[in-house]
């Protein structure tokens, strides 16, 4: 029988912390930069110009077909060959930015795709410019679409983080495994690190079902049908 | 009225592809009138209407609208007025569509004081006001707060409407605003467009509603096969089509 030596929870859990405090750094700006990078790419790609919408298809092909870890190591390791040297931190950011925003591009372009061409139709007939349009119209109906795709890649984008503890970034896996080397207590620890992983995806989860949930006009709260059609998560809140 | 057209078109061509849909289209719309485009399907009576405020951009021909000029043609080089201009040429001929188009993340008042606040600069509570005299003029005054959702296809429209009629347009074309409702709510939109022809606005109507369009019109124009075969009076073009593509088509609609 394994003898689980709780003495190490207290002793050790500030560290693990300070490790997480670097996974949500790193996944914040991640998603910061992800999110501008997604949108502007689904931009790019529906403005119809062939000399745009060509390099954009590439970057969304090429980093939506490489593994994450892949690409992480190019950065880090195989870009300072070439003059450009990232600390280990800014080299996760980059790599899950440019990851994320390949997928984003694509929720985003799809949810602006889906709206309505006659709501485009009647901003125009009253005179509203594109900006307008998208500004007022389209972004917010799209926006609220897109919202349920776009929470599941940043709970994704979370746990992907620790991918970056392989270009030794002191991020909470890599905390763990520092504190395994030293006492040999993998069970421990690795139930530690898994506990504050959920934690913290459980609580982007439910922030992102209240986001959704204010999104939502309060009439579509309440009428089951079309609330069914349009937000399915939030059909089951009482 | 003035001897000038408040809308004109000459010689307006629209292709799509290899799809030729206008052939050379000249209409004008005097201040006050009532117009309505009549014909058969896919004979070019909607793209007419959405070239005419340029929801789509026509390939070739003139448009000229309270004295500016949309598009002309110098030689063989097709000019387009800038964006800019367009976007003040619509915001004064709004178009009334046949599914209604409201914002449907914006309550029935936000959409209605979206282009007067936006496109118009006008304050917020005047446009409000403004708003709200017009919903209860087309009989909505208690649901300025309800979302398109809530509304049926004939209240929809009459918000619609409302929402052309808080730009003070100038004109304002009307895209089938009939075909898409149960037919008993289509009586209620036709009263509200009567209305505003009684008001003296002027009205340019794509319409499948022959009854009301022999009412209701000081002019109609019959469109088949991408040009305007034949225009009048509703009385002469029901009663006595000269072409025989006209009467042909007024035999398929009374039968």
């Amino acid at each position: 029988m394994y003898e689980f030596f709780f003495v190490l929870i207290p002793r050790h859990f500030p560290f693990l912390l300070e490790g997480a405090l670097v996974t949500l750094e790193l996944s914040f700006l991640s998603m910061g930069f992800g999110l501008v990078l997604g949108l502007a790419t689904a931009l790019g790609r529906l403005s119809g110009k062939p000399w745009l919408d060509w390099p954009l298809k590439s970057y969304v092909e090429i980093w939506r077909d490489v593994p994450l870890i892949v690409q992480l190591m190019v950065i880090y390791f195989t870009l300072p060959t070439i003059g450009i040297t990232l600390s280990g931190f800014w080299a996760g950011v980059l790599g899950l930015s440019l990851n994320l925003g390949a997928y984003l591009s694509e929720v985003f372009r799809a949810a602006i795709m889906s709206i309505d061409p006659g709501q485009r139709a009647a901003g125009m007939s009253i005179g509203m410019s594109k900006v307008m349009i998208y500004r007022r119209i389209i972004f917010p109906q799209a926006f609220r679409i897109a919202i349920p795709t776009i929470g599941g890649y940043f709970i994704a984008l979370l746990k992907d983080s620790s991918l970056v503890s392989f270009i030794s970034v002191n991020e909470l896996l890599r905390n763990g495994n520092i504190i395994i080397s030293n006492t040999f207590r993998n069970m421990e620890v690795y139930m530690m690190v898994a506990i504050i992983y959920f934690v913290l995806s459980f609580t982007a989860s439910r922030l992102i079902r209240y986001l959704e949930h204010s999104l939502t006009p309060r009439y579509l709260r309440r009428q089951g049908r079309a609330a069914k059609a349009l937000a399915p998560e939030v059909a089951v809140l009482p | 009225m003035t001897d000038e057209p408040l809308l004109s078109v000459r010689a307006l061509h629209k292709s799509f592809g290899a799809l030729h849909v206008l052939k050379g289209v000249d209409l004008s719309v005097r201040s006050g009138e009532v117009s309505f485009l009549i014909g058969p399907s896919g004979g070019g009576k909607s793209t007419l209407i959405r070239c005419i405020n340029f929801l789509e951009t026509p390939s070739r021909g003139e448009i000229t609208f309270d004295g500016r000029s949309l598009c002309h043609e110098d030689g063989a080089v097709f000019h387009v007025a800038p964006e800019r201009v367009l976007r003040e040429a619509r915001s004064e001929m709004p178009m009334v569509f046949q599914h209604f188009n409201l914002f449907t993340h914006r309550t029935v008042l936000e959409n209605i004081i979206e282009g007067p606040v936006l496109v118009k600069r006008r304050r917020r509570d005047e446009a409000i006001a403004d708003a709200e005299r017009l919903l209860r003029e087309v009989g909505l005054g208690d649901k300025a707060d309800f979302y398109p959702e809530q509304l049926s296809g004939g209240q929809k429209q009459r918000v619609a409407i409302a929402r052309a009629l808080a730009m003070r347009p100038k004109l304002i074309l009307f895209d089938e605003p009939t075909s898409a409702l149960d037919p008993e709510l289509v009586a209620g939109i036709l009263d509200t467009i009567r209305g505003l022809a009684d008001l003296g606005m002027t009205l340019v109507v794509v319409s499948h509603e022959m009854s009301f369009a022999r009412k209701l019109a000081d002019v109609v124009h019959f469109i088949a096969d991408g040009t305007i075969v034949e225009s009048g009076p509703p009385d002469r073009i029901f009663d006595n089509p000269e072409s025989p593509r006209l009467s042909g088509f007024i035999r398929s609609i009374l039968h």
